[in-house]
């Protein structure tokens, strides 16, 4: 006859146990709901809401309803008959006069360039005009001849699309419904894709060879030293991004610092002054010194933690000290490496200021391109697709990283 | 007990690598602090221009003037930006830091479920790239805009700026809670004290640098935050930051030097900060200084 | 220690922050914003139209600048919380945002006859009044160069800008394929008055880039209207193209040695809009007959070199307001200057302006 432990007030001690932990849990719980709620609705929804973005498209279903309705079944083959042609002069007349017209004329002429005079061009005379409506059109606008003009509104009538995330990777649909390369002298994004990867690698591994040593001279000077060098680090660490952006432009400008020194010793000539920044090398020096801090900080983390005493081991059983160095002290800054350069990669690949300041005209990267979409070409739905491709990788970089080295061990300072 | 300093048997090649090694480390120094330091000479230029004039070499008094300091101090734009980026990082700040205490509170109890997950969601808004999270944050403000306005308006800053601090005061707070020992807040119930005095009186007290240090992150994070400004704010909403980066893109002016020169005085007065409270952190935690 | 710290931080910061929420400008109906391009651009427009009309009505004008585009009124319109009241926009801009329904239309009624009676639809140049816009100026992008970095020969054609032989050296050109591929086919021997038929087949755009080819690695790009000046002023660029009242500003305000090459000059207009939902819209309005008469568009022409948009203010146009310079001569409107003068088309750019983006930028990172 097994007696069951109870507590004083005679309840089962298992249970009062797990309910007590239950509380604890829930209070744990209720503590990080009001953050989470908030990093919920003002930035995960946020983003959710801008990948929806790239694919939503309802402006030609919504404002061109009869066209759509009528090249439903229309087969691509010809150019569709007189009642397509009825359709669209009542979609446009009643476009113009909801002053929505131009957004059905940009968002087509985002996706075969020229379609917007023809759309505008054609409303403003449709209003005039009786049926039979097809010659009209003819006459006034070619285009209405094409079956690649057709071809376009009939694929962007369905409201959900693909033809953002197809024209971030220079693909697009041709008149035959087939994904295709867009011309050669049009692409742009793959290649920024590969450059922005590129020189995220540059910078990284620039962050990783300049970062290595002095890390190691300040995990291994005394206390007093490393503090007043480790100054030198958190210095640029701590000060505006636009400071420093600004600082690289004053010393690398044609007329800046450097190439003044540089005429002086007699490196160069006056007249033949070295362009260094405007460019992409410019952008990748600035970007080193800018995330070089992100590298250091960890790897001087990593390398507090190492022994001495393990070199002078490997040293006193007789290997030499560079050996000692590369097969002993070497591998156990490994986890430092991982995240110093997860963290500073993770971190360029998104740039956006330095690039726009100091990149020129080979220097830019995905940022700038989304911004451009963002804020002057008006193209926000390929602006989406641009950062949903680039969240995508960033988020599989963040998944490694929190692999790696665990996402709770990040350090700042 | 150094590992720099030369061991006395050492070679001729290794001595020539020791000082080559020592020769590399200050030079990545100086590639780290000198481009800072270059400007803060030239915002006392009295040429209207970025770079170095004879007389300014030869340290002639006249090539020097604090006519960019004046510009600074006499044009509207840049008062209202200054007021406008302390009021938008204090409020942002103050909203950071409570939000983030709170949650690494949670977050460092043992018994918090799917820990890994919270934090990783928590401090993603400081991986995601900025443009991104300012996109989305552009996007959500144009929809909600009919019931709360937030484009263009201080709340609309504020809140994108919180969302960006909090990471840091999540990860400064839980990083001070690791060595916190939870028998501590035990005695003080034991004793009789509620919850809240138990917060206040031991919790408290004991994660302060740590709450201080992420309220400073989040803070520099404001501060120095120009591209969800670019998105969402109005030109109402000036901040410094904004008014550098269109001096730098339209007309580069020594005045931005003469205000680079000031942030960075800031800066190094916050970080002497941090550094003192990192100390007195790990002196309470009973860690050896340093 | 901390605690005082905790205390002196925190009442700094909120004396702070309560002087800042005070300092907040307050954005009654007794005030209006203009938003322009800046420099000496928008100084021209305070002088000549904001405090001539703040004296008159007491409303109170707060100027803001922009570089230009769509996007921040796109974005204040769909968000529902207009905070511009007038825009100085560009033609196409002002095209493209009347059809995408972002400006209120203006009813060309308000604006006031010339001085002799012409009503101001006769009295405005051809396309300078639209549904939703009115023009204030003409304005051109032209090349300019620094006359003291130059001993022999002087620039004098299109042709020489891309003649890297004759003048070796840098050259600026705004970072944008309008205007420049334009200033690249006439510099490549099509006539001004073929450009736009050329460039709209996909030849000519082949040619053109072509013709960008062979400076593309002299070429600094710009961006903003203020940066060319200071380019040809730092002696970072032997040539630029710039906007002709920016290079004027620099000759006239800072005694540069300046000289502007009108050859194949692209011209355009700047028109004011108001924004669709303006919190000021009446105040706009009035603004807008207001800077558009007679004697206040001549007005401007005293402090920037931009041709005014009604033929009746030409004759009143007189001398630079400082300098002293007549302004008639460097206006891009001149007799001399306007014979193989370009007009920007803005329905070829408004059409083509993604496409050819798209082109010129994978042109620039290749």
């Amino acid at each position: 006859m097994s007696e069951q432990l109870t507590t004083v007030d005679g309840r089962p001690l298992k249970a009062a146990l797990a309910s007590a932990e239950r509380t604890k849990r829930i209070r744990a719980v209720l503590l990080v709901m009001p953050l989470f709620i908030f990093i919920f609705f003002s930035f995960l929804y946020p983003i959710a809401l801008m990948l929806y973005r790239s694919v939503e498209n309802p402006l030609i279903a919504q404002h061109m309803p009869e066209t759509v309705a009528v090249l439903e079944n229309w087969d691509g083959k010809d150019i569709p008959g007189e009642e397509a042609f009825a359709a669209l002069a009542k979609d446009l007349v009643a476009a113009r006069e909801t002053r929505e017209i131009g957004k059905v004329a940009t968002r087509l002429n985002f996706e075969t360039p020229g379609l917007r005079s023809v759309i505008t061009g054609s409303a403003r005379s449709a209003g005039k005009w009786e049926p039979p409506y097809k010659e009209k059109f003819l006459d006034r606008r070619k285009e209405w001849g094409e079956l690649a003009t057709w071809a376009t509104i009939k694929r962007l009538s369905p409201t959900i699309t693909s033809v953002n995330y197809l024209a971030a990777v220079d693909r697009q649909f041709n008149v035959d419904g087939e994904v295709v390369m867009v011309g050669e002298d049009y692409r742009i994004y793959v290649d920024l894709f590969m450059r922005t990867m590129w020189m995220s690698v540059v910078v990284t591994v620039s962050c990783l060879i300049l970062g290595f040593p002095i890390a190691y001279m300040l995990a291994s000077l005394p206390l007093r030293h490393s503090n007043l060098l480790m100054i030198l680090v958190l210095l640029p660490f701590w000060t505006s991004l636009l400071v420093r952006t600004t600082s690289w432009i004053v010393l690398l400008q044609t007329q800046g610092v450097l190439n003044d020194l540089m005429v002086w010793v007699g490196i160069i000539d006056n007249a033949q002054r070295i362009q260094l920044i405007f460019n992409a090398q410019g952008t990748v020096i600035a970007m080193t010194q800018i995330l070089l801090p992100f590298m250091v900080l960890p790897l001087y983390s990593v390398m507090k933690t190492i022994p001495p005493s393990y070199l002078r081991a490997a040293e006193s059983l007789g290997a030499h000290r560079f050996l000692a160095f590369w097969r002993i002290y070497v591998p156990n800054t490994l986890p430092g490496v991982g995240a110093g350069c997860l963290l500073v990669f993770i971190l360029a690949i998104g740039y956006y200021i330095t690039p726009a300041l100091v990149g020129g005209q080979d220097g830019q990267m995905i940022s700038n391109m989304i911004a451009f979409h963002m804020q002057k070409s008006l193209n926000w739905g390929l602006a989406a697709a641009l950062g949903g491709i680039l969240l995508v990788g960033v988020i599989m970089l963040y998944w490694l990283y929190n692999k790696l080295v665990g996402i709770d061990r990040l350090k700042l300072g | 007990m150094s590992q720099i300093s030369l061991p006395d048997h050492a070679g001729p090649i290794e001595t020539v690598w020791h000082y080559l090694y020592i020769f590399i480390c200050c030079l990545v120094f100086l590639f780290l602090i000198a481009p800072i330091l270059v400007i803060i000479p030239l915002s006392f230029n009295s040429e209207p221009y970025f770079t170095f004039t004879k007389e300014m070499l030869s340290l002639k008094p006249e090539a020097f003037s604090l006519r960019w300091y004046q510009d600074f101090m006499n044009k509207d734009i840049w008062q209202a930006s200054i007021g406008n980026s302390f009021f938008i990082a204090f409020c942002s700040t103050i909203l950071a830091t409570t939000l983030g205490t709170i949650a690494a509170l949670g977050l460092s109890r043992s018994e918090m479920p799917m820990k890994g997950l919270f934090m990783g969601l928590l401090i993603s808004p400081m991986i995601v790239p900025l443009v991104i999270t300012a996109a989305g944050i552009f996007f959500f403000y144009a929809t909600v805009n009919d019931y709360v306005p937030l484009t263009g308006t201080y709340l609309g800053v504020i809140l994108a700026h919180t969302v960006l601090g909090t990471p840091f005061v999540v990860i400064t707070v839980t990083a001070t809670l690791s060595g916190f020992d939870h028998s501590l807040t035990r005695a003080g119930a034991m004793l009789g004290a509620d919850p809240t005095t138990v917060f206040f009186k031991i919790i408290m007290p004991l994660i302060l640098p740590g709450v201080i240090s992420g309220a400073l992150f989040a803070f520099v994070t404001s501060f120095d935050e120009v591209v969800v400004v670019l998105f969402v704010a109005s030109v109402e909403q000036q901040t410094i930051p904004r008014q550098m980066w269109a001096g730098i893109r339209e007309s580069i002016s020594p005045t931005i030097l003469a205000v680079a020169t000031i942030l960075i005085c800031i800066s190094i007065v916050l970080l002497a900060t941090v550094e003192l409270l990192r100390r007195r952190s790990e002196r309470l935690r009973g860690m050896s200084p340093g | 220690m901390i605690n005082k710290l905790k205390l002196t931080t925190f009442v700094a910061a909120g004396a702070i922050a309560l002087g800042a929420m005070a300092a907040v400008p307050a954005n009654a109906a007794d005030s209006l914003t203009v938003v322009s391009w800046g420099g000496a651009y928008t100084k021209s427009q305070v002088e000549a139209y904001h405090k001539p009309f703040t004296k008159k009505t007491g409303v109170e004008i707060l100027s803001e600048n922009y570089s230009g585009g769509l996007a921040e009124i796109k974005a204040q319109v769909e968000a529902g919380s207009v905070k511009w009241d007038i825009v100085d926009v560009e033609l196409s801009d002002a095209v493209r945002g009347c059809d995408e329904g972002l400006l209120e239309p203006i009813d060309a009624s308000i604006l006031p006859p010339a001085p002799d009676g012409t009503p101001a639809t006769k009295d405005f140049i051809d396309g300078a009044i639209t549904d939703c816009a009115v023009a204030s100026i003409v304005w051109s992008t032209i090349y300019a160069y620094d006359k003291s970095k130059f001993s022999g020969d002087m620039p004098k054609t299109i042709g020489d800008f891309f003649d890297l032989k004759k003048f070796p050296g840098k050259r600026g050109m705004r970072k944008t394929p309008k205007a420049n591929l334009e200033m690249a086919l006439a510099a490549d021997g099509v006539p001004t008055s073929e450009i736009y038929d050329v460039l709209a087949t996909d030849a000519g755009v082949d040619r053109a880039f072509a013709k960008l080819d062979t400076i593309k690695d002299s070429v600094v790009w710009w961006e903003a209207g203020a940066q060319p000046p200071q380019l040809l002023a730092d002696g970072e660029v032997l040539m630029t193209t710039a906007y002709n009242g920016r290079i004027f500003n620099a000759i006239a305000a800072e005694k540069k040695s300046f000289d502007i090459v009108w050859d194949a000059q692209v011209f355009d207009t700047d028109l004011f809009v108001v924004v669709k939902g303006a919190p000021n819209k009446k105040t706009a309005m009035d603004f807008i007959a207001f800077a558009t008469d007679t004697q206040r568009l001549a007005d401007q022409a005293k402090w920037i070199s931009y041709g005014p948009a009604r033929k009746s203010s030409a004759p009143l146009i007189g001398k630079h307001a400082e300098a002293g310079i007549p302004m008639g001569p460097h206006m891009p409107t001149a007799p001399e200057n306007f014979k193989t003068a370009i007009q920007n088309d803005f329905e070829f750019w408004a059409d083509r302006q993604d496409e050819l983006n798209n082109r010129f930028n994978s042109w620039l990172a290749n």
